[in-house]
């Protein structure tokens, strides 16, 4: 049953992780809630231990082993323990939840909430995931091989702080209000971006390699969204305030040319858009306003 | 159902009883001289400590503004949620809890009776809908009358036989229970884009003055005999310097006063303590305060103490929602009421580094230091909007140990302790001062006989604390003392146990009071065309569906006035 890989951790020494594998058995009609399931909680905990772990399935307790089939084995060190989750888990929430250490392989769609108030650590989705991943993140990655939901980087609703640290990569598209109050961190994204993306940004940066919806950074107040698509249009509120030929996300150099505009005016916010020039044609006029 | 509490520390100060080792039979919902042995239950409570139920008068648990704090505050919601648990429902919420949740929490501090203290009079069905929810507790809900055009009119023209009349029909008409007034024509001047700054300064478009306002309904409830003085939430809330005003109102009313009976209670006095000019200035004013209010029996009050931490403000009083909205540009709901009131809400962290905040700390533990008669002063959060009740605990174990108090004082701004007493104030409460602030008190300004004490024929609503007071030295060991009254061992309601040692038993359905006042039939017959014909002008509701019928009430209890009006 003993399975492990070596990963190399950022000072090059080689460990061994010890997986621990989990399958979803069947399909759920009622959601699932998975906030257990992150190395920081199964760690430390026997393979007996873990089975019998109890979660809500819609308003029912039940136990873990009614829900996933468990292989491998669980470690004392949350951060040598991988998790990996499979199957069909669009009904599973909060997977990842409060994480601080640790691998987590998610093999196939999920749900919402995944990596919640992380802090550490790294989750893979090869899959889409549902709304509201990395919501509340103060440090660790995220790395979505699929779509993303609506809020990704955003703050639990009525908090005015959203992702404070940490890293999201989404592969392909991203639903609305992505980093909605974003704080601090990086959000990338491969594909496209829905509509008010970076809306009441404070901090941070959002790269989108794709075309962005309408309302870029409403009201955001400070940070940076990088766009290398289109643009339907630039909120009213926001200034032209120069043409850069290039600029940096996470400390990587992205070739431009950009428009940089800067608001939201309205919120006296001193947020930056960077627009790329060559797929936005039809802000040519904005050129006009330039000192 | 017969119940034998025995070998309990029993504290009972309306009864005069201190820490006496006492046996509690309770029997049909009433505690009885003695029930038979045999027969009833017997609960061994050795050494614990033994109260009346407790008896919270100010706390905001139902209403349209607390219910515009749950659906504008998810954030409150999702880290503080409770599972269904048998009888026990499930729910969520800090500072604003959800209906029920409300009910089982304070079951489980070992309240029992717990007041709604300001209600639109033209939402209080809003607010019975909500009641009539909350299990377990006793409750009663007080309309707003201070920014009442129909009030300020009779008022200003003299009538004030005329204003007792409708304060009469409408406090009938909606099942209320006492006068609540909230800034005295403060809120009706915002509402046209005005302001009444002085205590003496005239509403706009009414010419009158609060102190005519208050002194007015300070004679029509004597004339109306409504058990519980007016309950006056003064003009000038949380402004520096506002002390001044707090003594003005106080000493407006002084010669209206009759006897040793209170008059006036003024609420959450801790937002109207303030000295300094401005916030950088801002100072304690709770030893001017605690001064009159020692020198003059016509006055009673409650703390209103701020908790460090998030928490949700409401109050009726709108332009002080509207000013600390413009002070944390943070989420902001206003209502307007009609001719009635109106309310505002605005979410706000108290934090320990703040130094505004923890001036407002220091002064609300003051006042109930410094007051020295505890019989006339009430221990309160106004939950919400110092902290969520749940918190009371910490304020006992504060109030009963000087160095519970000196653990919070060091952590605060250096300045925020040079300019409040609190440092110097060696007093402690004993658990018969607590038992009178959080219980006996507050039943006997209420007017609830029933309530507050373990005598014979009172309401079998008894709380049990894991703690002995003989034993336990509250100034050392202020965190046990925190810990037994978060989780009352055993809460009895009308002979009922309702929860045990933190966990709900049972949820009965409690009582709502209401007081049937009745002014003279002839001035009333005059009285009723008239609000008749002002209702078609002012109202957006007719006159006929404004009267809450007696049924709604899920289990209604109306209470006489004191003496026959007029």
């Amino acid at each position: 049953m003993f399975s492990a890989y070596t990963a190399t951790r950022a000072c090059g020494v080689k460990v061994i992780m010890v997986e621990l594998k989990l399958k979803m058995k069947g399909q759920s009609v009622a959601p699932i809630e998975g906030e257990m399931l992150t190395p920081d909680n199964l760690a430390k905990k026997s393979f007996n231990e873990i089975l019998n772990l109890e979660t809500w399935r819609g308003n029912r307790l039940v136990k873990l082993s009614e829900v996933f089939t468990v292989e491998g084995e669980s470690t004392s060190n949350p951060s040598d323990l991988h998790l990996i989750i499979e199957g069909d888990l669009r009904k599973v929430r909060h997977i990842g939840a409060h994480m601080s250490a640790g691998k987590i392989t998610i093999n196939g769609p999920v749900g919402t909430f995944v990596g919640f108030e992380m802090s550490g650590g790294t989750i893979v989705v090869n899959g889409d995931a549902d709304a509201f991943l990395g919501m509340g993140m103060s440090g660790g990655m995220i790395e979505v091989n699929g779509n993303a939901g609506d809020a990704v980087g955003s703050g639990y609703w009525g908090t005015r702080c959203g992702m404070r640290g940490g890293l999201i990569v989404i592969k392909g598209n991203a639903g609305a209000e992505l980093g909605c109050w974003m704080k601090d961190g990086t959000i990338k994204v491969g594909g496209n971006a829905d509509v008010f993306a970076g809306v009441r940004m404070q901090g941070g940066t959002i790269f989108v390699a794709g075309n962005v919806g309408a309302k870029l950074g409403a009201a955001m107040t400070n940070g940076k969204i990088v766009v290398l698509g289109n643009v339907p249009s630039i909120l009213p509120s926001f200034n032209i305030d120069e043409i850069r030929a290039n600029t940096k996300v996470d400390g990587e150099k992205v070739q431009g040319p950009f428009y940089v505009f800067y608001g939201d005016i309205t919120e006296g916010g001193n947020g930056k858009l960077f627009i790329s020039v060559p797929k936005n044609a039809h802000l040519k006029y904005r050129e006009a306003y330039l000192l | 159902m017969e119940y034998l509490l025995k070998n309990g520390y029993v504290v009972d100060p309306a009864n005069k009883i201190d820490c006496e080792r006492k046996d509690i039979a309770v029997k049909d919902g009433k505690i009885v001289e003695s029930v038979d042995e045999s027969k009833a239950k017997v609960i061994d409570v050795k050494d614990m400590l033994v109260m009346p139920g407790g008896v919270d008068l100010h706390s905001h648990i139902a209403g349209s503004k607390v219910n515009i704090g749950r659906l504008f505050r998810p954030e409150d919601h999702y880290k503080d949620y409770e599972v269904k648990k048998g009888v026990r429902r499930s729910g969520v919420g800090h500072s604003v809890p959800s209906i029920f949740t409300t009910g089982y929490r304070y079951a489980t501090l070992g309240y029992t009776t717990v007041f709604e203290p300001a209600t639109p009079p033209l939402k209080t069905v809003h607010t019975h809908d909500e009641l009539n929810d909350i299990p377990i507790l006793d409750k009663a809900c007080f309309p707003l009358f201070g920014n009442n055009w129909f009030v300020m009119e009779y008022i200003r023209d003299g009538k004030l036989e005329e204003c007792a009349a409708y304060i009469a029909w409408l406090m009938r008409s909606v099942k209320g229970y006492a006068i609540k007034v909230v800034d005295p024509g403060g809120v009706e001047a915002w509402k046209w884009g005005g302001t009444v700054q002085d205590f003496d300064q005239e509403v706009p478009r009414f010419g009158i003055t609060p102190r005519e306002i208050v002194r007015g309904l300070v004679k029509v409830n004597k004339m109306l005999g409504l058990p519980h003085p007016i309950h006056v939430h003064a003009n000038q809330l949380g402004v520096p310097g506002n002390y001044k005003t707090t003594l003005r109102t106080l000493d407006a009313v002084k010669d209206l006063a009759a006897g040793d009976r209170p008059i006036i209670h003024l609420t959450h006095v801790q937002f109207n303590a303030y000295g300094g000019v401005d916030y950088l200035s801002l100072s304690s004013g709770a030893d001017a305060v605690a001064d009159y209010v020692n020198k003059n029996p016509h006055v009673t009050i409650d703390i209103g103490q701020v908790i460090f931490g998030d928490t949700t403000t409401m109050t009726a009083d709108g332009p002080f929602e509207y000013k600390l909205f413009t002070l944390l540009r943070g989420k902001w709901a206003n209502a307007d009421v009609e001719v009635e009131t109106g309310a505002g809400v605005v979410p706000i962290t108290y934090s320990r580094s703040n130094y505004v905040h923890a001036v407002m700390w220091a002064i609300g533990l003051e006042l109930a230091l410094l007051i020295e008669d505890p019989w006339r002063v009430f221990i309160t959060t106004d939950h919400p909007n110092g902290g969520p009740f749940t918190e009371y605990p910490r304020v006992f174990s504060w109030l009963m140990s000087k160095e519970a108090r000196a653990k919070v004082l060091k952590k605060l701004p250096r300045l925020a302790r040079a300019r409040t007493n609190l440092k110097d104030i060696d007093r402690e409460y004993t658990f018969y001062d607590l038992a009178i602030s959080t219980r006996a008190a507050t039943a006997k300004i209420l007017g609830l006989s029933n309530k507050g004490h373990l005598g014979v024929g009172a309401d079998a609503d008894i709380a049990v604390y894991n703690i002995n007071p003989k034993e336990v030295n509250p100034s050392k060991d202020y965190k046990t003392v925190r810990q037994a009254f978060a989780k009352a061992y055993l809460t009895m309601k009308d002979g009922e146990i309702v929860a045990k040692e933190g966990e709900i038993v049972s949820a009965p359905v409690g009582r709502t009071y209401w007081v049937n006042t009745k002014a003279p039939q002839d001035i009333e017959d005059a009285v009723i065309p008239e609000v008749k014909r002002l209702f078609e002008d002012y109202y957006t509701i007719r006159y006929e569906n404004y009267y809450i019928p007696e049924s709604y009430l899920a289990c209604s209890a109306p209470i006489q006035p004191l003496e026959p009006a007029g």
